[in-house]
């Protein structure tokens, strides 16, 4: 009896797996793995938040696209390329994951590449910076969607240099994403006549940045560039303000820093701030709407993180209901033709080694006097056009582009 | 200018001084522990999230009840204190007879709920906590800006850890607990109440922790990692000082945030292994700590 019910099941996989019910569409779910930090320095500015926006947009299909139902799965990388490979590799394998998502920490999202591209799946980038993942380490089938270091440097390195801080030095988390972040604002900043006079390598998640602001103080730079993230960039801010550093006359620069960080320094110690920003929620009616929307879900206004989740995923879609089909050449293709229109992204386009152009904004962190309350963090300094915000394809070092 | 190895003295004066507030924070948290684990045997893994919950504590007082920094050192302690004899009597008091492993297990437990639980609650990123008006702005020492606030904390950090180590190897009251610890049976039979005894000692040790938070929160942001952020150190320090030696934990304590000061100067990217090394290089030369007793 057990025998013919063993034979039995097996035989009903194998008819399964010889007639799908929608033909173009593997195993018959166009599964999107969204992996990220859910527990680490990172949850906040991507998170649960970036699973709440991926759904948001599967949503707007009817959870359903070229006749299959679309499914959300999610993971916690803990910032550790490892358990990021290993969790992509079994997603792949054995958990029928059409689509890696998020992935924010860019050693976690370097080693997902090289797994994505290998066995042909869609990565969907919008939590790394590290320009190497639409540089040397692109990818035909990685997609760079919501910012990246370049676009940083541009942006508030460039701003700042203009206001005469011409002498820099850099505070960097001591991995691939600050390494890069520090490289990219170097080279801006040397390529414009400025001065690089030193940097400190901390290691990710410090609590205490007492000792490298203190010698950062020393250097005597006209601005500290803080090449990390997320809690470092928390903690090095609010602990620049006990040193006096500001004070003092010496400018902090925010490489990167997230609408959540703000938040949670609080105005009296982010105010004056400069940033860039590929989002900020309260842009226009589109903005805010979509926005309001996400508040009600997760309880607080998304980051541009986030809102990028939401852009690359309903893009993805979009292309998959175009193409009919979800194997990963075909809707590659399909996402470099169609033009990123939605409200991330007004105007946006695919280029060859997978970056998503499109416009990004310098803002300045307002004071508490200007706020008119919570989450009314930011002005809006200039529009940075999508052609100068990113580094110009042909030399980014992508082997694709030709 | 005159340099030492490379780095400029100020520089250097600076990075001790630091490495000396930061010292002085890990001695107060050691210190927690080595008090717990000398007199009762238990290794308190819950003593991060419990330095933890003494800064949330802080802070909720500061935004919902509108008490303000100086209030929140003398009340934080006691919830955390509070909270500690709940635990010693609900769950711990029941593993004293069971090997050390079991105490480590459950309170390594109660660390994850507890951190599981703030991080649902407030997320990652953390509260703002500002420093008191009276210690706001900093002195220019020459060589380095030093926060008024870092003085504060040094300077209570060393009383709290000497009155302890007073309290417990110098005082009546201190000699009843050691005593009770080497023999329960025979101190009970002189008519002291030792499970009380037990649990006061506990939640003090734990309360130690709690004043680490309310000391900490205007430095770090107000967050449900700050205790594990600091916690492996700290462990790292009892461990080289001596599982249970009071002295062992303030001295190390200090002496590891200098080393860690030390390193950030001339290879910040090895600062937060440092700590172990010596560890390492401390139990294979001396397995029971630089202070501790062999048992």
């Amino acid at each position: 009896m057990r025998t013919l019910l063993l034979a039995g099941t097996a035989l009903l996989t194998l008819a399964g797996t010889v007639v799908p019910a929608a033909a173009q569409v593997s195993d018959n779910v166009i599964r999107i793995g969204v992996l990220n930090d859910r527990s680490g320095i990172y949850a906040d500015l991507a998170g649960e938040g970036s699973a709440i926006a991926a759904r948001m947009a599967a949503e707007e299909f009817g959870n359903k696209v070229a006749g299959a139902p679309v499914e959300i799965v999610v993971a916690d990388h803990q910032n550790k390329a490892d358990i990021a490979a290993s969790k992509a590799r079994e997603w792949v394998d054995t958990g029928g994951v059409d689509v890696i998502a998020d992935v924010p920490n860019s050693a976690a999202a370097l080693a997902v590449q090289g797994i994505t591209k290998d066995k042909k799946r869609i990565f969907l980038m919008s939590g790394p910076g590290a320009t190497a993942l639409s540089g040397a380490q692109c990818s035909p089938y990685g997609f760079h969607w919501t910012y990246d270091n370049y676009a940083m440097a541009a942006g508030t390195g460039r701003a700042l240099y203009e206001q005469g801080k011409k002498k820099w030095f850099f505070v960097t988390a001591d991995y691939a994403f600050g390494q890069s972040l520090e490289e990219e604002t170097t080279r801006m900043v040397k390529s414009l006549g400025g001065t690089v006079s030193g940097s400190v390598r901390h290691p990710l998640g410090t609590p205490d940045f007492s000792s490298f602001l203190l010698q950062a103080q020393g250097s005597g730079a006209d601005v500290i560039g803080l090449a990390n993230a997320g809690g470092d960039t928390v903690n090095a801010v609010k602990q620049a303000a006990e040193f006096g550093i500001t004070q003092s006359g010496q400018s902090l620069a925010g490489l990167l820093m997230f609408i959540s960080d703000v938040h949670a320094l609080g105005l009296q110690s982010a105010q004056g701030l400069m940033l860039t920003t590929g989002f900020y929620w309260d842009m226009d009616d589109q903005t805010r709407q979509w926005s309001k929307k996400f508040e009600a879900k997760a309880g607080k206004k998304p980051t541009m993180v986030q809102a990028g989740v939401y852009s690359a995923v309903k893009h993805y879609l979009k292309a998959v209901e175009a193409a009919k089909t979800d194997d990963a050449d075909k809707v590659a293709a399909k996402m470099r033709e169609l033009p990123v229109e939605d409200m991330f992204a007004k105007t946006g386009r695919i280029a060859a080694n997978g970056r998503m152009f499109h416009d990004m904004y310098l803002a300045q962190v307002k004071t508490p006097a200007e706020s008119k309350g919570a989450w009314d963090y930011y002005k809006i300094v200039k529009t940075i056009p999508a052609d100068t915000a990113f580094m110009d394809p042909k030399q980014s070092g992508c082997p694709l582009v030709k | 200018m005159v340099s030492l190895l490379g780095i400029p003295p100020q520089v250097l004066f600076g990075q001790l001084l630091l490495g000396l507030i930061n010292g002085s924070f890990y001695a107060l948290l050691s210190l927690g522990l080595a008090v717990i684990f000398g007199m009762l045997n238990v290794i308190n893994f819950a003593h991060g999230a419990l330095y933890m919950v003494g800064a949330f504590v802080a802070w909720l007082l500061l935004t919902y009840a509108g008490v303000g920094y100086w209030g929140a050192l003398i009340v934080a302690p006691l919830v955390v204190g509070l909270l500690g004899i709940l635990l010693e009597k609900s769950m711990l008091s029941r593993l004293y007879k069971l090997d050390h492993l079991y105490g480590l297990l459950l309170t390594f437990g109660l660390a994850l709920i507890l951190e599981g639980a703030f991080r649902h609650q407030y997320g990652v990123s953390g509260q703002p906590y500002p420093i008191p008006d009276a210690l706001k702005g900093g002195q220019n020492l020459g060589f380095m800006f030093l926060p008024n606030y870092r003085a504060w904390v040094v300077v209570a950090s060393l009383t709290i850890c000497f009155g302890t180590w007073f309290a417990i190897e110098r005082t009546k009251l201190g000699a009843y607990l050691r005593a009770a610890t080497e023999n329960p049976t025979l101190v009970q039979a002189f008519g002291i109440n030792v499970p009380v005894m037990v649990s006061l000692t506990y939640g003090f040790g734990v309360a130690l922790a709690g004043l680490a938070g309310v000391l900490a929160a205007p430095i770090y942001q107000v967050s449900p990692l700050m205790g594990t952020n600091l916690i492996i150190i700290v462990f790292a320090v009892v461990v080289i000082g001596g599982m249970g030696s009071i002295l062992g934990a303030i001295v190390t304590g200090l002496g590891l945030g200098l080393l860690e000061g030390l390193t950030k100067v001339f290879y910040p990217e090895a600062s937060n292994i440092v700590v172990f090394v010596v560890m390492a290089i401390v139990l294979l030369i001396k397995p029971a700590g630089l202070f501790g007793r062999e048992r």
